[in-house]
């Protein structure tokens, strides 16, 4: 494998782990602060990707279709937790686990039911399609690099709303101590559905920037968020840095895993062998990797146990 | 008597009625139905051991669905073209007699469970939910790119595995197999629950230091129980693959093992009965809203959100009170 | 033969009831997606099929449909309801290969007529073929070895081929290669439902390939192509019609433009049948029909045209009134091989735009009077 090819593949990989990481960043605060398991968490993505669609095909305009989808995502999270989820809060995992699965299943087929059974159209705007060479002669595409540029602009945002703002302190304090800030005097309930919200707008974004380059379908959460789950457990469950963290290592263990396997299967295998093997043990990677880094720290790499 | 034992009688008496009822008037679809709802709860009563007794909230139940199911697929397919499954060291045949495939069923999830038990156990909450479900996942994926049983496209067995004295074929024999099973396995669970083994556990989930205190360790406790439990789920997955003569890798998949936790919830989490009408409810409105329209599945959405809302404690838990179940 | 005898033993039941009277009229149960993301496909099968019986003018066949959920154990419950409680003389519907090898082989053994209006696996096609499974859409591997053709007559000597890692992926690529004559510039085969190709483009890259064949089916298939377009490597691209179809090719839009596909219709083809078909499947549902559209009207129509000449209760002569396949095809000449699959011709086609709307044009024939490569195992 040339250079190249090598370098070309980790900047996928890294493009890969930014979008995971801001599925995942939402998910993660979702549920450090109030203690929600979320498997709703795809289908506002899914709702960011379909709002995004509609709006770029009615007005032609990507970043207006961008600013629909972090709108229609954080509406449809504020809304989903002032009707469900905050009765959740009290409940045990189990509850939230069915809730939430019920939920996948009336925002997937509403979905459909309100945009049809046939994937929708979200293009990669013209001013950011095509590959550049970056330096050392790698060409890649722009939209890609964006994507990183945009991913690490808010991972940046989120870091510094957390360290930095009143908003960031009761959140960090709600991790912490959830009656303490309630006696405080803090709207505890309207924090939670802020932090829904912007959970929800997260996810919503991450679905429309992978939107233009994917297909924007029904049911295109689910296989994203396992992954995401798989990243905020590697990275331990609450932690944004974690989930940062983990996003990139799974981002990029997916990829090289999925490269790299069934070159080494071929040196000693016949290539077609080698190649089915090396897929398939390519796509339990990730699982292991998981299973692995929970067996030696059983609470995530920057998790509190 | 508590209100649940009626509550629980009630059930069986009309579980018993509507295949009666059917098979009187000619309905084999019914009596197929009722079959799938006895296999299903038995995976159920497989999950509500490590759930309801251990606490364990394990969303990877699938996997031992799956082994349970490829271990009839890998038996049956052998018998099947008369290919023995392995010739060296000694020679092993496969087989089409149910209580063959049970065993060995068993056997291979119990050892599966043992294996994700050990490496599983040592988090707990949530990452032990997100770790079963990476085992679980880990498998499909492996089932998937596997192609010596059909990979992704399964792999069907043309004539339903035989049992002594049976004629399996026969929709109402297979029914009463499946009920015999899942009567035995309810009364284990019972039985289970209330020996000192069961009690231990129920300690060791209400508060696990007291337990660790008198000298019982609860990793163990939670071992055997994730054991006992993926042995049970993996002989409803054997039972199911008969059911519908057909395996393949969506048996592992995570919708599977939310099916299976959505059973062991609807009815009430630790309650005897509870897979078993949570299975029956889950399948009676699946056949009811197919046919409704072709987006039933909101329907179905708002159902499950609705129970867990206002029906704490499941269907049992909501009709007989909050009291614990067989304790 | 056991196999029968113990189908019939689990049928005698039902056959009591009373099944099939002969009154010409036929039950067909439809067992198709109609929920969740593959939904599209098995709506168009639906649509196609049901428009053929309206414009057939015929009230002797009652249908009756049932969501598989792209799950092969719904569609398998589905076949014992439709077989035990709904006494349906014809199945049909299902979109996927996974599902048909599910639900097929059970009810052939129950005596059950099967019309496939999508999925041919091979193991149906060789020494599993069946007198009542009759395949009116495709071998799966006919589009690909028809994608091979071309590419070698195009004079294409490096291409770099790729499919999902599982079994019809491996078919696809089987089916490619076994008419391409030209060398691999690398073979790839990707997850199941991944949606970045990204790690593959960058092979496609750097491997010095003079053209790329890929079968990605759905939303695969849209991710590949909007990729591939963005990341400027533009080798031409030939596909099987799966992931240029009416469908989904807005979805893809101008990245597809140009690029070439394999299929046994198109919505050009110039035949009464076609023109008919394509004028009331906009006239009845406002959108263009696609080829899984075309296969569920080609299925009726057969259905109808067997009815015709025989009675359902005398299954001998139904089955032979099928295999005539006397009706008016979509796609022209259409007629079944010794096992129950099509002997057809197939197109190559383009991806052009007509106004908004991304289509496709048919620009050559790949293979003509192609027969399946499993037809001679098949002992019938």
């Amino acid at each position: 494998m040339t250079f190249l090819l090598f370098a070309e593949q980790m900047l996928n990989g890294l493009q890969f782990g930014i979008m995971l990481f801001l599925m995942a960043a939402g998910l993660t605060l979702v549920f450090g602060v109030m203690g929600l398991i979320n498997l709703a968490h795809g289908s506002l993505y899914m709702i960011g990707a379909f709002a995004a669609a509609w709006v770029a095909g009615l007005t032609g305009s990507f970043v207006l279709a961008l600013m629909a989808s972090l709108a229609a995502a954080a509406a449809a999270g504020a809304l989903i937790e002032l009707t469900v989820i905050r009765r959740l809060y009290k409940r045990d995992h189990l509850d939230q686990v069915l809730a939430t699965f019920a939920l996948i299943l009336i925002l997937s087929e509403g979905t459909r039911w309100v945009f049809g059974s046939f994937p929708l159209y979200l293009d990669v705007p013209s001013y950011l399609s095509g590959p550049v060479t970056l330096p050392g002669g790698i060409q890649y595409p722009l939209y890609r690099l964006a994507i990183i540029v945009a991913g690490l602009v808010v991972a940046g945002g989120l870091f510094a709303l957390i360290a930095r703002t009143r908003i960031g302190i009761q959140i960090r304090a709600g991790e912490a101590d959830r009656e303490m800030i309630a006696a405080l005097g803090i709207d505890i309930s309207r924090l939670y559905t802020l932090v829904f919200a912007l959970g929800a707008a997260l996810a919503g974004l991450a679905g429309a920037l992978v939107g233009a380059i994917q297909s924007v379908q029904v049911g295109m959460g689910e296989p994203v968020l396992i992954l995401a789950f798989v990243v905020i457990v590697i990275g331990g469950i609450g932690s944004i840095k974690g989930a940062l963290v983990g996003a990139l290592l799974v981002g990029l263990t997916d990829t090289m895993g999925g490269v790299l396997l069934p070159r080494f299967f071929a040196l000693f295998m016949d290539p077609s062998a080698a190649t089915t093997i090396g897929a398939s043990l390519g796509s339990m990677l990730i699982y292991i990797l998981m299973a692995v880094v929970l067996i030696v720290r059983p609470s995530g790499l920057y998790g509190s146990a | 008597m508590t209100r649940e034992t009626y509550i629980n009688a009630a059930l069986t008496f009309l579980l018993v009625l509507v295949p009666f009822w059917a098979w009187s008037t000619g309905q084999a679809y019914i009596l197929t139905l009722c079959t799938k709802v006895a296999i299903l709860a038995l995976a159920g009563v497989g999950l509500n051991i490590a759930l309801g007794l251990g606490g364990l909230v394990s969303f990877g139940h699938a996997a031992f669905f799956g082994i349970g199911g490829y271990a009839m697929g890998i038996l049956a397919s052998h018998a099947q073209v008369f290919d023995p499954i392995a010739e060296w060291p000694i020679l092993i045949e496969g087989t089409k007699s149910m209580p063959v495939i049970w065993l060995v069923a068993m056997v291979s999830s119990a050892l599966a469970a043992l294996l994700i038990g050990v490496l599983s156990l040592r988090t707990s909450g949530v990452y032990f939910i997100m770790i079963t479900l990476a085992f679980g996942q880990m498998l499909y994926y492996f089932t998937i790119g596997w192609p010596a049983y059909g990979g992704e496209d399964g792999l069907s067995i043309y004539v339903r595995n035989s049992f002594p004295g049976l004629n399996t074929l026969v929709p109402v024999q297979f029914l009463i197999l499946s009920y015999v099973v899942l009567g035995l396995a309810l009364w284990f669970s019972a039985r289970l629950a209330r020996s000192s083994f069961g009690l231990a556990l129920t300690a060791a989930r209400q508060n696990a230091d007291r337990v660790e205190t008198v000298g019982i360790a609860p990793f163990r406790l939670r071992l055997v129980a994730f054991v006992i439990s993926g042995a049970i789920t993996g002989l409803a997955g054997a039972m199911f693959a008969d059911l519908n003569r057909f395996i393949s890798p969506t048996m592992f998949s995570w919708h599977t093992s939310g099916e299976i936790m959505i059973f062991v919830i609807l009815g009430g989490v630790g309650r005897l009965y509870g897979p078993v009408v949570g299975a029956a409810l889950y399948i009676l409105l699946e056949h009811l809203l197919g046919g409704v329209s072709d987006y039933w599945q909101i329907f179905l959405g708002l159902l499950l959100l609705a129970v867990v809302l206002f029906a704490r404690g499941g269907l049992i838990g909501t009709l007989a009170g909050r009291e614990v179940a067989h304790g | 033969m056991t196999l029968m005898k113990l189908a019939m033993l689990a049928t005698t039941a039902m056959l009591a009831a009373g099944a099939a009277m002969a009154d010409g009229k036929v039950k067909v149960g439809m067992i198709t997606t109609l929920s969740g993301g593959g939904a599209g496909l098995g709506i168009d099968a639906r649509d196609g099929f049901m428009l053929a019986l309206k414009l057939s003018g015929s009230d002797a066949v009652e249908v009756v449909i049932e969501d598989d959920q792209q799950k092969p154990e719904v569609a398998v419950q589905l076949a014992d309801k439709m077989i035990q409680a709904e006494n349906v003389d014809v199945l049909t519907g299902i979109i996927w290969s996974n599902l048909a090898m599910a639900v097929v082989p059970s009810a052939v053994a129950q005596d059950k007529i099967y019309l496939s209006v999508n999925a041919g696996p091979s193991a149906l096609a060789g020494a599993g073929c069946h007198p009542n499974y009759f395949n009116v859409a495709w071998q799966n591997d006919n589009l690909h070895e028809a994608a091979g053709a071309y590419a070698s007559n195009a004079g294409y000597g490096k291409t770099f081929i790729l499919a999902p890692n599982y079994p019809a992926g491996t078919d696809a690529l089987t089916g490619f290669k076994r008419f391409y004559k030209g060398e691999l510039a690398g073979e790839v085969y990707t997850t199941l439902g991944q949606t970045d190709y990204a790690a593959e483009i960058a092979q496609i890259r750097a491997s010095g390939a003079d053209s790329v064949f890929f079968f990605l089916p759905g939303g695969m298939g849209i991710s590949f192509m909007k990729q591939y377009a963005d990341s400027g490597v533009g080798l031409p691209v030939v596909g099987p019609a799966f992931s240029f179809d009416q469908g989904i090719l807005q979805a893809v839009g101008a990245a597809a433009l140009g690029v070439v596909n394999t299929s046994q219709w198109g919505k050009d083809l110039d035949n009464e049948a076609n023109k008919t078909f394509v004028a009331a499947f906009q006239e009845e549902y406002g959108r263009l029909p696609s080829l899984y559209a075309s296969q569920g009207y080609d299925t009726a129509n057969l259905l109808l045209s067997a009815m015709g000449k025989a009675d359902i209760s005398d299954k001998e002569a139904f089955r032979a009134a099928l295999k005539e396949a006397d009706f008016a095809s979509t796609r022209g000449d259409f007629k079944f091989g010794n096992n129950n699959h099509p002997i057809q011709d197939i197109y190559v086609r383009e991806v052009i735009q007509e106004g908004d709307v991304f289509t496709n044009k048919i620009i050559g024939t790949a293979l003509e009077d192609h027969v399946d490569a499993y037809a001679a195992e098949c002992k019938m």
